[in-house]
């Protein structure tokens, strides 16, 4: 029973003298909903602003709110506040919905907003990128504030509502004051969600209960933005090590929802009639081959161009995937099916590779057989294979080859090191970001070529680069954004800046008592309904 | 017995010292750096550096200790450097489950293994000696994960009759408490049946042999009362020895069993911990570990006394 009808039941129901049992039917009907969802990876910090973990952005969607969401289509919309535009294009007026609470139920007001901001902006580069180019921030009321930039940022809205890496979500100030380093004090937002601190097991068990003082804007639900309207009581994302363990709980009744099906276990959840199967975020991710600038070979664009024809991405997908339905071929930096994909520059990924043309390059380059160091790890299911099928394409071009096998979170250290690969840093390694994450230059962190002072690991250094990408920022009009992308893609791939390995699809499965899963790139409990 | 509980008590502090300076410098000699860790994909080294100093990680490795061992004399374990809680907070809060599980396995080990034993050495060379050595070499040899999903496809998908998975505290009722340990805790047990059902039958047949025994039968006593009263309890003191360090074994290796049926416990904390480079959480685990094993070792020792009157401290 959807809550309308529900309520309408109820009005009934009182008219008509039946009310009591009624009543008390319709009140058990909805009582005591509690979600049981098995997240990708189990929660540990819990500030989804100084921490870039995904699982952290999603906690963070569950507790907090943004100021502009975006929907399924990738398009900005109004969500904790409505916005206007100068008409020269400088300031921006924010003003904030009425209703709005935090979740100790004082109201939400501009210096709040101010002061997330700030935080924000001192974790994101999108957040710098603005508040580099402000001129002022301040508040004009207790509803309204204004962000006056220096030159207009045509891409600041878009910065705003980005749902990753790392959304721009709103504290109170004394909370958004924190200093960086130093853990939140509560976990205080005025999301459609509040936290159950006292039942919080790190790497355990997380505990949200619905925020019944939550006034959900009237549009229907879409990615982050519309109505985050809560149906169930409770939502309790419990971390389960073990996979097999994970598949053998929904389908006997224990959890309801799984947000990333391991590939190779979905026969087990198709045949079961009382599940249902989906991709709820059909953009996915991109998997990538990222090189070490800073030392040889891959200080060469010549040599990290000769890596890129040497692969093929139909042979990384295979062994990532293996389910056809899930992936596809994309040469994109920003992930196809995206409003600036374009695959210009990188015809041979999706072809079956260059070897030829890859043997020539490492000739003219003089490639003198320095082993490359690619980074695998082993514990990972999901970037365990890249650097196998990568290593064996790279040998057969001519490259030699050292693999070093480590566990993620070694790896995660490793990374940061930025020695020669002799002295324990590397050459080659690999992830998975959501397209979400890169389909545009200003939020792409691969795309940030200022070398050792604030880029990606990696650490290209490219002005060239630099340049397009503020030309993006700053563009006036869509089309000249368009044409900015294309002009960005060919430049990544004569640079070879990274390595697009392919695109696929994450499964999501819950059980049938759920309905109205929303879609979007942020898996998110508003929404749903669940019949007990 | 008194002066002997004390002077064991007083042994285990170099023990203790000596088990905290080798896993504190095994933790900053391994590598990985956890301040990278916290500080996510964007930091610069600045960052990490600042986030380095205010973990106290840029002190010299003989300051680092000896804060971390004042700090625990104050009865302060340190802070997770991941999630910000306290280390014995969450120690705590995986306790329970590690320790229930544990004690559900020796109760199932203990009821199944001894009685197999005694049988076993008293029916020496039969079927059903044959049978139970069998039955041990399987136990020995199939890892606990496979047992685990072989009683899970058994016991909770096919039959229905318990819960593929997860844990229920004591709180939560004794019923729900008691059906979800039970595949763990006999999934748990299954290595250490084999391991004390052979151990209780090597130890009975020398015992069997005795000129006691001899006695006993032919004084006319019944074959319960010789095997249980006069035989087993001379054989006892070996027995006890394996049980008790099971125990220990359980409790602090307990991770395979806890992650395939999906058990909040210590194993699952320190896995956790030590993928994520964790220093507080890790050392607070491995210390309470061997302060463990003391105690276990001790109460084992003080048994003797009580099950073999000629053994006195």
């Amino acid at each position: 029973m959807k809550p309308t009808s529900l309520r309408r039941f109820k009005g009934f129901a009182l008219l008509s003298t039946l009310s009591v049992g009624a009543l008390t039917f319709a009140a058990t009907a909805q009582a005591d909903t509690t979600v049981h969802a098995v997240m990708h990876s189990a929660l540990r910090a819990l500030d989804p602003v100084s921490s870039s973990a995904t699982i952290a952005r999603n906690h963070g969607y569950m507790i907090y709110d943004t100021l502009i969401g975006i929907d399924a289509e990738f398009n900005p919309q109004p969500q904790m506040a409505e916005w206007e535009v100068s008409d020269d294009g400088l300031t921006y007026t924010f003003t904030l919905r009425d209703g709005l609470t935090w979740h100790d139920g004082t109201p939400v007001t501009p210096a709040d907003c101010i002061a997330s901001l700030e935080r924000w902006a001192a974790y994101d580069a999108g957040g710098k990128l603005i508040m580099d180019n402000t001129a002022s921030l301040t508040a004009l009321d207790d509803k309204r504030f204004a962000l006056t930039l220096a030159t207009p940022l045509g891409d600041l809205i878009g910065l705003l509502s980005k749902p990753s890496a790392i959304p721009a979500f709103m504290m109170p100030e004394d909370v958004a004051s924190t200093a960086p380093g130093q853990p939140l004090p509560n976990q205080i937002g005025s999301g459609p969600f509040t936290f159950a601190a006292d039942e919080f097991q790190p790497g355990v068990r997380v505990i949200y209960e619905r925020f019944d003082a939550y006034e959900p804007r009237s549009e229907p639900p879409s990615g982050t933005a519309g109505s985050k309207e809560v149906y169930v009581d409770r939502v309790v994302w419990v971390h389960m090590p073990d996979v097999q363990t994970t598949v053998n709980a929904i389908n006997s009744g224990d959890i309801d929802f799984i947000e990333r099906t391991p590939f190779d276990l979905l026969p087990l959840l198709e045949g079961n009639p009382d599940i249902t199967t989906d991709v709820l975020d059909p953009l996915g991710m991109l998997t990538v081959a990222r090189m070490n600038f800073l030392h040889p070979p891959f200080d060469d664009a010549r040599i990290r161009r000769a890596a890129l024809l040497a692969m093929n991405q139909q042979d990384v997908l295979s062994a990532l995937v293996g389910d056809p339905r899930y992936y596809q071929t994309c040469a994109s930096i920003f992930g196809c099916n995206t409003a600036l994909a374009t695959e210009s520059g990188g015809e041979s990924l999706t072809s079956g590779g260059n070897l030829d043309e890859a043997r020539a390059l490492l000739e003219e380059a003089g490639y003198d057989q320095t082993p490359i160091v690619l980074l695998q790890p082993s514990d990972v299911a999901t970037l365990a294979p890249q650097p196998v099928v990568a290593a064996q394409a790279l040998r057969r071009a001519g490259f030699n080859v050292e693999l070093r096998q480590m566990d993620w979170q070694t790896l995660v250290s490793q990374r940061a090191n930025r020695n020669t690969p002799s002295e324990g840093g590397w050459n080659m390694m690999f992830t998975n970001f959501g397209v979400d994450s890169i389909w545009s230059p200003t939020i792409n962190l691969l795309l940030i070529s200022t070398g050792e002072e604030g880029g990606w690991f990696g650490w290209p250094t490219d002005p060239e680069m630099e340049q397009l990408r503020t030309d993006y920022a700053f563009a006036e009009s869509e089309e000249q954004r368009k044409a900015m992308a294309e002009a960005i893609q060919e430049h990544a791939m004569e640079q070879t800046t990274f390595i697009p390995l392919g695109q696929f699809q994450n499964v999501t499965a819950w059980r049938n008592e759920l309905s109205d899963v929303v879609e979007g790139p942020v898996p998110v409990f508003w929404g749903m309904q669940k019949n007990n | 017995m008194f002066s002997y509980f004390i002077r064991r008590l007083l042994m285990a502090i170099p023990v203790m010292l000596v088990v905290a300076l080798a896993i504190f410098l095994l933790l900053r000699l391994s590598p990985g750096d956890p301040a990278v860790i916290i500080a996510g994909d964007m930091a610069s080294p600045e960052q990490v550096a600042s986030i380095r100093a205010a973990l106290g990680l840029d002190q010299p490795i003989y300051t680092q200790f000896f804060i971390w061992i004042g700090n625990m004399l104050q009865g302060d374990f340190g802070t997770s450097l991941i999630s910000q809680t306290s280390a014995m907070t969450m120690i705590t809060q995986r306790l329970e489950p590690t320790i229930s599980l544990a004690i559900a396995a020796i109760v199932f080990t203990v009821l199944i293994s001894v009685p197999l034993g005694v049988i076993a050495a008293w029916r020496q060379g039969s079927w059903i000696d044959n049978l139970v050595m069998s039955v041990s070499v399987v136990g020995f040899s199939v890892p606990v994960f496979v047992i685990g999903y072989l009683v899970i496809q058994v016991f909770a998908i096919e039959l229905g009759w318990l819960p593929v998975q997860g844990y229920r505290s004591l709180e939560d009722g004794f019923g729900e408490f008691a059906r979800r340990l039970v595949l763990p805790a006999l999934t748990l047990s299954s290595v250490y049946i084999a391991l004390i059902a052979r151990m209780t039958r090597a130890s009975m047949l020398e015992v069997l042999k005795e000129d006691y025994i001899r006695t006993a039968r032919a004084k006319g006593l019944g074959q319960r009362l010789i095997l249980f009263r006069h035989a087993l309890r001379n054989a006892a003191v070996p027995i006890l020895t394996v049980i008790g360090t099971g125990f220990a074994l359980m409790v602090s290796g307990v991770v395979v069993t806890e992650s395939v049926f999906n058990i909040p416990g210590l194993g699952r904390l320190i896995i956790d911990a030590v993928l994520a480079r964790d220093y507080p959480v890790i050392q607070a685990i491995i210390l309470l570990t061997a302060g463990l094993y003391v105690v276990i070792n001790l109460l084992i020792d003080l048994s003797y006394a009580v099950t073999d009157p000629r053994i006195r401290y």
